[in-house]
């Protein structure tokens, strides 16, 4: 008896997890496209925020570097990501680089750095997290301003021991009822920076040699 | 509630057992997000959605499904429907899925869509699991919009700002500015968010008391005592 009723009943379980398991990879089917499209879109929005179209004139979206392997973890990015390449007249006058803060409060913040050739910020967005609505969502550039206190600095300017929150004596502004976040974020684009400064060359030479294909 | 009138559950989801001014549910998101209205809105539509989906499905299946799985099956009916909801508001609303975040997929565990799947649309037929189903939506999400606009409009002193993440570019100018400058703080953060649901909680008694009196001009005492019991108890 007791048998046959958890047979009946996995029997049913599994039945209903087959159709709403179809439902979900239908729907996944359905909407792929577009997402990718919105994806793709607002990505390219952040991109042209950093570097306006005046400002370069090659397709950001599509001329790209691989992240090393190796520096992937530096970045704090869990997959294969590309720096984006800013050109200008065939010279290369910045990066667009990706990067994850993984010590957000609800999980990791993802973020793109945009580093002129010199090394200084040209600025810094922000392109998801889960952070909580009205507390640590200011570093988005929708709600708060904050996140352009970045803009034009480098690693010497502000000095290392100073790139952090005011509340670890550096001089971010931290927000009111969120400390963890705004630190999170200020670490990674520190870390960013220190990665710049030591591959810079390398990025450089690579770029190089991708605007020589067609 | 065996005799179950369209009317009576309109007026039970929109009112008299409203799932966010009476039975008091699901306050995580509903706190969490009415810092605008276009959050606000995003959030009610999308809970409503599967709310819906979630009370016809069931229905559907309420034959079928046995005792033993049924918790388990309308667990991963309703977060079908939530996961669907995600998705599709990710293809045409991107912007808007970015700033819900984490609270689409927590739609999954607002107690008012396992509450009326279980309480309510397993024992009914179709039609009227899917007018209930409509209608406690549309009640969680009017007072989603209410706490909204209360919010944004003390808080950031505007109303229907950013209503192109919903509605397209055209809604662009929907924005009033009522007043420029910082609001009220207190408005935006949490906080704030459960004193002013409280007062909204507060004049809807107002109003049904006073409506109470009008009908029976001196109200026994015992009538104040059962309240309580309403405020957290009877689903259906």
């Amino acid at each position: 008896m007791v048998t046959r009723s958890i047979r009946f009943n996995s029997l049913v379980l599994s039945l209903f997890a087959l159709v709403t398991a179809l439902l979900l990879a239908s729907t996944h089917l359905g909407t792929r496209d577009t997402i990718a499209a919105a994806e793709r879109a607002a990505a390219q929005k952040t991109l042209l925020e950093l570097f306006p179209a005046e400002q370069h004139d090659n397709d950001l979206l599509d001329d790209t570097l691989p992240v090393p392997p190796a520096y992937l973890k530096t970045l704090g990015l869990g997959r294969p990501a590309v720096i984006h390449v800013v050109r200008k007249g065939g010279e290369i006058s910045g990066f667009v680089i990706p990067a994850t803060a993984p010590d957000g409060y609800s999980g990791n913040i993802h973020m793109i750095v945009g580093i002129d050739a010199g090394g200084a910020i040209v600025g810094v967005r922000v392109t998801g997290h889960a952070e909580t609505p009205g507390l640590g969502d200011k570093i988005e550039l929708r709600i708060d301003p904050w996140i352009l206190s970045f803009n034009g600095l480098s690693l010497g300017n502000p000095p290392r021991e100073r790139w952090g929150v005011k509340k670890d004596q550096g001089m971010f502004d931290q927000f009111t009822g969120a400390t963890i976040t705004p630190r999170g974020v200020v670490r990674k684009v520190r870390d960013v920076l220190e990665f710049f400064r030591e591959h810079r060359n390398e990025l450089i030479e690579a770029a190089g040699d991708g605007a020589q294909q067609p | 509630m065996s005799e179950t009138s369209y009317r009576d559950i309109t007026r039970n989801g929109l009112w008299s057992n409203n799932p966010a001014l009476v039975q008091i549910l699901g306050l995580c998101p509903l706190l969490a997000v009415s810092g605008s209205v276009v959050n606000a809105l995003g959030l009610g539509l999308a809970t409503m959605l599967v709310l819906a989906g979630s009370n016809i499905a069931v229905s559907l299946i309420r034959r079928q499904a046995s005792e033993a799985v049924r918790i388990p099956v309308f667990v991963m009916i309703i977060a079908t429907f939530t996961t669907c909801t995600e998705l599709l508001m990710k293809a045409y609303t991107y912007e808007l899925y970015q700033i819900l975040g984490i609270f689409i997929p927590l739609i999954v565990t607002n107690c008012v869509i396992l509450g009326r799947a279980e309480a309510f649309a397993s024992k009914q037929p179709v039609g009227v699991a899917a007018l209930d189903g409509l209608m406690m939506g549309t009640g969680f999400c009017l007072v989603l919009v209410t706490l909204g606009a209360i919010r944004e409009l003390l808080g950031s002193g505007t109303l229907f700002a950013n209503m192109q993440l919903l509605f397209g570019p055209a809604a662009a100018g929907w924005k009033l500015e009522l007043f420029n400058g910082p609001g009220l703080l207190l408005a935006i953060l949490p906080p704030g968010a459960f004193i002013l649901m409280g007062f909204l909680i507060a004049l809807k008694n107002i109003i049904d008391d006073a409506a109470a009196r009008r009908r029976a001009p001196d109200p026994e005492p015992q009538e104040k005592a059962s309240r309580r019991v309403r405020t957290t108890g009877v689903i259906n």
